[in-house]
């Protein structure tokens, strides 16, 4: 997924002197400005209407015609759905914690020591090794799910969290990712240097490497933390039990149920899209530039 | 990058009496650190990879030609017999292929067409850039489930916002569910709704690297914004369609959780009263936890990832034609 689209960044920086008419040429037309608009209205829409929905009565939800402004029942719809014994929703929320700060963790630290090693240190088979990992990424995990619900079964993981970690704990994403940075983030003649003054790989890696690829592991921590946070599939099959759920498999809870009382549905969605909502308003221009860069280099 | 070069450490000052011994030791330790510690560093990857990734792939292949259930007490070996039983007497396999790209074709061709079209905007001279582009990569943060159940309610057949637009313009209502059409628009705008603006962000990435020079060149020319957008934009960003395009395939035709929620309720995994919205997936998870036939479900697994392969591929080819035409 990675060779398609190689190009170097080069930037386009402004030139000494901005003419007229190029000035004009990258204007934005009043029809360009009403699509933009436009777009960004629908793109916040479903936000506020979840705002809307969860903020009313469930017969106020169900009216015609649909209400449109927020209401004053936020709080009490949160307590409902906080204490719903079908949806457990505390629990997945600390267990998504769990799972997704453990998989950040350990993507950042072996996605950094593998990137290294392919990027900066010669040894035998590397390239074959990086097609491997290349490769990996194009693999759906449908297609090994039964053999691996059977595995778990075998593990006794079932309606565990380290079924839902172990599998995930390092990707070639983020290997990939890491290498691409490393490549150009760390000057050969560093990792000469201290070689000379008698780094090992490791001490090379931990005071050299790791500081120089810091910027690059908070995007790699943060795009793996929301991708994570919001992991349905696998959960779905290896979490049946509703008892120990992730907070995704507790909103599959929550619109399983017999009535379905959409108020309490949409403060359960409200609450499971605060935290990457907060990540995102801290950091949404890491984010952002995370997946331009990726963009361009990958 | 020649690091043997040092692999003897430099003698340090000081050095006790065996000096001699310490170093030669040292000189070896080093050695084997730089043969060996590249593997320790990739070696996470390739235990977490063959024990979740290769043998499960490998296990699949082998499950799929037997007769393996939970409910049969012995396992037999049945060769080809479910690919043979998937491909020539299983409609509702079928039913789930053509629901899969249906829905895929209609979610991925809007959804790229689009993306171009905002990061064409987005690549203008504009005001207050950071809130345009945070706002349109927005919906990236709600997980599938967020935004199956938010549209499931926008979609609803009595108070759902879209019916209630549709009848204020005087139109019929219309019983998102039960349409086979309409079930499939419904998702493939859940899809894209959370798509758009990441592919955005990726055309714009690509298009802020193209040389303005090109597109000043073409002003003078006489070229019309639409023109440069199709004759110099378009092709220059081939790659990162294709890119897109792939990345898309392999989604789309794994498409799950937005028709699984689609129903409220029980039932999700049989997507609508006649299946008018079960995919691939679905049907494969089905075959695995409702009905027990765990060798069918490794043959459904495995057709399904050569349809991925098959697609990525044409794919590929269709849009380097399509973008060398240009």
């Amino acid at each position: 997924m990675t060779t398609t689209a190689v190009r170097p960044p080069t930037r386009h920086s402004a030139p000494v002197k901005t003419t007229h008419r190029a000035e004009r040429l990258w204007k934005a037309s009043p029809l360009t400005m009403i699509g933009l608009i436009f777009g960004v209205l629908l793109s916040l829409f479903p936000f506020y209407w979840m705002i809307v929905i969860a903020s009313r009565t469930n017969d106020a939800a169900n009216s015609w015609p649909p209400p449109f402004l927020p209401g004053g029942k936020l709080g009490e719809n949160i307590e409902r759905v906080l204490a719903n014994s079908d949806a457990n929703i505390l629990k997945g929320l600390m267990n998504s914690f769990l799972v997704a700060g453990t998989i950040t963790v350990a993507t950042v630290f072996f996605g950094s020591l593998a990137g290294f090693a392919f990027a900066k240190l010669r040894f035998r088979g590397k390239n074959a090794l990086l097609l491997i990992i290349l490769t990996s990424m194009m693999v759906p995990i449908q297609l090994g799910v039964l053999p691996l619900y059977i595995l778990m079964a075998k593990l006794d993981w079932l309606n565990t969290m380290p079924s839902v970690t172990v599998p995930f704990l390092i990707g070639g994403f983020g290997i990939f990712m890491m290498r691409q940075y490393a490549e150009q983030a760390v000057p050969n003649e560093l990792i000469e240097a201290a070689r000379v003054d008698g780094c090992s790989t490791w001490r090379v890696y931990w005071h050299v490497v790791a500081p120089a690829l810091r910027p690059a592991a908070a995007v790699l921590g943060l795009l793996t933390f929301m991708e994570q946070w919001n992991q349905f599939f696998w959960p779905f099959v290896v979490l049946a039990d509703p008892s120990n759920p992730t907070v995704q498999i507790s909103l599959r809870s929550l619109n399983t149920a017999y009535f379905a009382d959409n108020s309490q549905i949409f403060a359960g969605t409200l609450i499971a899209t605060l935290p990457l909502f907060v990540v995102f308003v801290l950091f949404g221009r890491q984010i952002i530039g995370g997946i331009m860069e990726g963009a361009v280099k990958s | 990058m020649s690091l043997d070069l040092h692999a003897a450490a430099p003698p340090e000052p000081g050095a006790p009496r065996s000096a001699r011994h310490t170093r030669r030791r040292a000189a070896s330790m080093t050695r084997l650190d730089l043969k060996y510690s590249p593997y320790l560093y990739v070696l996470p990857f390739f235990v977490i990879f063959a024990v979740f990734g290769v043998y499960p792939i490998a296990y699949t292949v082998w499950i799929a030609l037997t007769d393996r259930s939970p409910l049969n007490p012995t396992i037999s070996f049945v060769g080809m017999d479910n690919f043979v039983e998937l491909i020539t007497e299983d409609p509702q396999f079928w039913n789930a292929v053509v629901n899969t790209f249906g829905m895929f074709a209609l979610s991925t061709v809007p959804q790229l067409l689009l993306a171009l079209m905002l990061a064409n905007a987005l690549n203008r001279k504009l005001r207050a850039q950071t809130f345009f582009r945070m706002a349109i990569a927005m919906p990236i943060i709600t997980s599938t489930a967020v935004v199956a159940l938010i549209f499931s309610m926008l979609y609803a057949k009595d108070f759902g916002l879209v019916n209630w637009l549709l009848d204020s313009i005087g139109l019929d209502p219309i019983d998102w569910r039960a349409n086979r059409f309409a079930s499939w628009f419904a998702i493939s705008t859940m899809v894209d709704w959370r798509w758009v603006g990441y592919n955005a962000l990726i055309y714009l990435a690509a298009m802020q690297s193209i040389s303005k020079d090109m597109y000043e060149a073409a002003a003078l020319d006489g070229a019309s914004r639409r023109r440069q957008f199709w004759s110099i934009t378009v092709p220059q960003l081939r790659p990162t369609i294709i890119f897109t395009l792939i990345i898309s395939t392999i989604g789309g035709l794994q498409l799950f959780t937005e028709p699984l929620l689609f129903t409220s309720g029980s039932g999700g995994l049989s997507g609508g009263s006649e299946g008018q919205f079960q995919t691939i997936t679905m049907y494969l998870l089905d075959v695995m936890n409702q009905r027990f036939r765990w060798g069918y479900a490794g043959a459904v697994a495995l057709v399904l990832f050569v349809l991925i392969a098959l697609m990525s591929a044409i794919n590929y080819l269709l849009a380097r034609r399509i973008s060398s035409d240009k």
